[in-house]
């Protein structure tokens, strides 16, 4: 494995526990940049206990993680200068019901990069117009459908220029028919270049654009390799299970 | 060192705990009486009144909404002594504590009235429309499919509204019921000495601060998610 | 009839009265003027300690909003009036009332910003902080308002409540508004005076408790 670029995450000997619950046993993951990494697995496995510590919305037990270089866990890190460069896109959207579309992507990029206003909100309208929603920037959220309100959602923490972008299940809460706009501004992202780890069910999307898939199960990386191999022919009998479920 | 004796013995002093202890508590049980006596006959006519509300006859109703505003928007203390001076003015004596109890209870009614009546206007339209669709009349329909849900929505503001209320007993020593706080002032005017007001402090603090944690904890179990 | 007519709308005793009265309600409007902006600074403040990751801190604050809140004003009071003057302090009736009301309503008040910031969900905060924003900006500029929507009509019926409240300095004999009244009854055995005080307090206060009865059936249907 050729390791000219070094990795934008690297995650080593990951251990999170909940009291006495332990969550993640020790996971190794590097991402280089501009790949795609899809992970899959059931519910209760730790994937997005494993995407949350990557921006320390949950406090890693043990183990390192390094982005872009920067090892996030040490304490002279400035926990909130590395949230820039690393995006989120949750399950539930999590846009803030009292401000626009404008004023969501706008925020940080005010408060946390001290845009003036003007500036921000030209980059915000960027943003919502690369996801495609630059005609609903006025909007509240509860005027925009599920699928409009998770683009807002992907839009706010591209404007940051984020080195990589965090997705948590992002179509999870969406209706079938709206779930197609959020894959296809997540497709762009992939083909601008954007580094990507993904949390999904998504399979056909895996398929198409994913340079790699990690299975994981009970907290550990069980098999990883390329769609193909993952899909296609499944090492581990755990894998097949989960993949026969799946396509039931 | 000397000051710090005399702190203690300004508020602490041992010999007037035990003497007026027997006084505070009764002061507790008096407390405590109208307090409950409050509760029940406040809250029974709060949803007495809300029901009737709910027939939306419109003389009933409007005379509803003006009670409820009224004893809503006056200090207690103003009808308290209202009540307390006017009325052997006009033939009708009552004792102090008849008087308390009647201005706290009516009161706590009209709180609870414009509570409870909040709580049936968010149980929805559909509720009614089943309900009424299998033949139930408007009073079982009320009974049995509106108010379950409806009163569950309105444990947290009731519970903190009378909490309130019942604080206002202590208005009581105004007026000379023979609540905690009259007998603490009394005794300490005897004493010379604030012990027994610091007593009366722990007794209310005592007997309310279980009731607040109750109340919490109620409000948590029935949280009234808003928006 | 005639009696009642009498003793409570003598309207003679009432306009006698009334001057008397204006100036305790020019007593009761001070207060207000002081303690309400107090009372929601302090609530906001003992709000935000009771969230600090600070134990102690956190744990005081909690003790400090409950034990106010268990507290009757009046005993309060009372205690700050009669009983501080046997540790040395004698404060005057107007800053009895003003430390007691400050004490009790900060912590009213407190109670309500806490249970508004603890309604908002956890993903906002999620989504705050992973862009960045630090506790204070998330809080500020994030959950804060949308809990202070939240919980506006809770205000607003509370500082009801500490307007009614200036009732009880009446027992310290402040000249607010109902000790003027009940000084002018007690000279003319005549309750027309309360009568009228009611009346004002009425003119003051109902149309926010109407305000206050249609925002929260905006928010519960």
């Amino acid at each position: 494995m050729t390791a000219e670029r070094p990795p934008i995450l690297d995650i080593r000997g990951l251990r999170k526990s909940f009291h006495h619950l332990e969550v993640l046993r020790g996971i190794d993951l590097a991402v280089l940049p501009q790949e795609l990494v899809f992970i899959i697995g059931p519910s209760g496995s730790g994937k997005s206990t494993l995407l949350r510590c990557c921006n320390r919305l949950e406090e890693p037990t043990s183990g390192s993680i390094r982005v872009d270089g920067v090892d996030i866990m040490a304490a002279s890190t400035d926990i909130n200068a590395m949230r820039r460069r690393i995006g989120m896109v949750f399950q539930s959207f999590n846009l803030y019901p009292h401000m626009t579309a404008l004023g969501n992507v706008a925020l940080a990029l005010v408060k946390v990069l001290r845009k003036p206003r003007v500036e921000a909100e030209q980059s915000a309208l960027t943003a919502l117009d690369r996801v495609g929603l630059a005609e609903k920037a006025r909007a509240y959220p509860a005027e925009l459908s599920g699928g409009q309100q998770q683009r807002v959602a992907i839009a706010r923490a591209l404007a940051l220029e984020p080195k990589l972008m965090l997705f948590d299940e992002p179509t999870s809460a969406l209706d079938p028919e709206l779930v197609g706009s959020v894959l296809n501004v997540m497709r762009e992202l992939r083909r601008a270049g954007m580094t990507m780890l993904v949390v999904s069910h998504e399979m056909r999307f895996a398929r198409d654009a994913a340079d790699r898939v990690i299975f994981m199960d009970h907290g550990a990386v069980v098999e990883e390799g390329s769609p193909e191999q993952i899909f296609a022919q499944p090492r581990e009998s755990r894998t097949r299970a989960f993949l026969a479920e799946l396509t039931r | 060192m000397d000051r710090g004796f005399g702190f203690l013995d300004a508020f602490f002093k041992w010999e007037l705990i035990e003497r007026y202890f027997p006084t505070i508590m009764q002061g507790m049980a008096v407390t405590i009486e109208i307090a409950a006596a409050v509760v029940l006959t406040g809250i029974s006519l709060g949803l007495l009144l809300a029901v009737a509300r709910s027939f939306r006859v419109l003389p009933a109703s409007a005379l509803i909404v003006l009670f409820a505003d009224i004893f809503r928007a006056l200090p207690p203390l103003v009808l308290v002594l209202l009540v307390y001076f006017g009325l052997p003015n006009v033939g009708i004596n009552l004792p102090s504590f008849a008087v308390l109890w009647l201005v706290l209870s009516l009161v706590l009614a009209a709180f609870c009235e414009e509570i409870f009546w909040a709580g049936i206007l968010s149980v929805p339209k559909g509720q009614w429309e089943a309900a009424r669709s299998t033949g139930l009349g408007f009073l079982g329909t009320l009974i049995y499919v509106v108010l379950p849900q409806a009163l569950r929505l309105t444990v947290p503001p009731i519970t903190n509204r009378t909490i309130a209320i019942t604080k206002n007993t202590a208005l009581g020593t105004v007026i000379g019921v023979g609540e905690i706080l009259n007998q603490a002032t009394t005794a300490q005017s005897f004493s010379g000495n604030a012990t027994p007001l610091m007593m009366g402090a722990i007794a209310y603090v005592m007997l309310f601060i279980p009731v607040v944690a109750l109340g919490r904890f109620l409000e948590t179990r029935f949280s009234w998610r808003r928006a | 009839m005639e009696a009642i007519g009498q003793q409570f709308f003598n309207l003679a005793i009432m306009e006698r009265a009334l001057p008397l009265l204006l100036m305790g309600l020019r007593q009761t409007i001070v207060i207000c003027l002081i303690v309400i902006p107090l009372g929601l600074a302090g609530g906001l403040a003992f709000a935000l300690l009771s969230r600090t990751s600070l134990s102690p801190v956190r744990w005081a604050a909690v003790v400090a909003i409950d034990f106010f809140r268990a507290v009757p004003p009046l005993v309060l009071l009372i205690f700050v009036y009669s009983g501080l003057p046997f540790a040395g302090l004698r404060p005057s009736p107007f800053a009895a009332v003003g430390i007691a009301f400050l004490l009790n309503t900060s912590s009213y008040y407190g109670e309500i910003y806490r249970a508004g910031i603890e309604s908002i969900g956890l993903g906002q905060w999620d989504a705050a902080r992973s862009t960045g924003l630090t506790l204070s900006q998330t809080l500020a500029y994030v959950v804060l308002p949308q809990a202070m929507r939240n919980v506006l009509p809770d205000l607003v019926s509370n500082t009801v409540e500490v307007v009614k409240l200036t009732s009880i300095a009446s027992v310290v004999a402040l000249p607010e508004l109902l000790y003027s009244a009940d000084m002018a009854r007690s000279v003319t055995f005549n309750s027309s005076p309360l009568v009228l005080a009611a009346a004002i307090y009425l003119i003051m206060l109902w149309p926010i408790v109407r305000l206050v009865s249609r925002l929260e059936r905006r928010i519960a249907t």
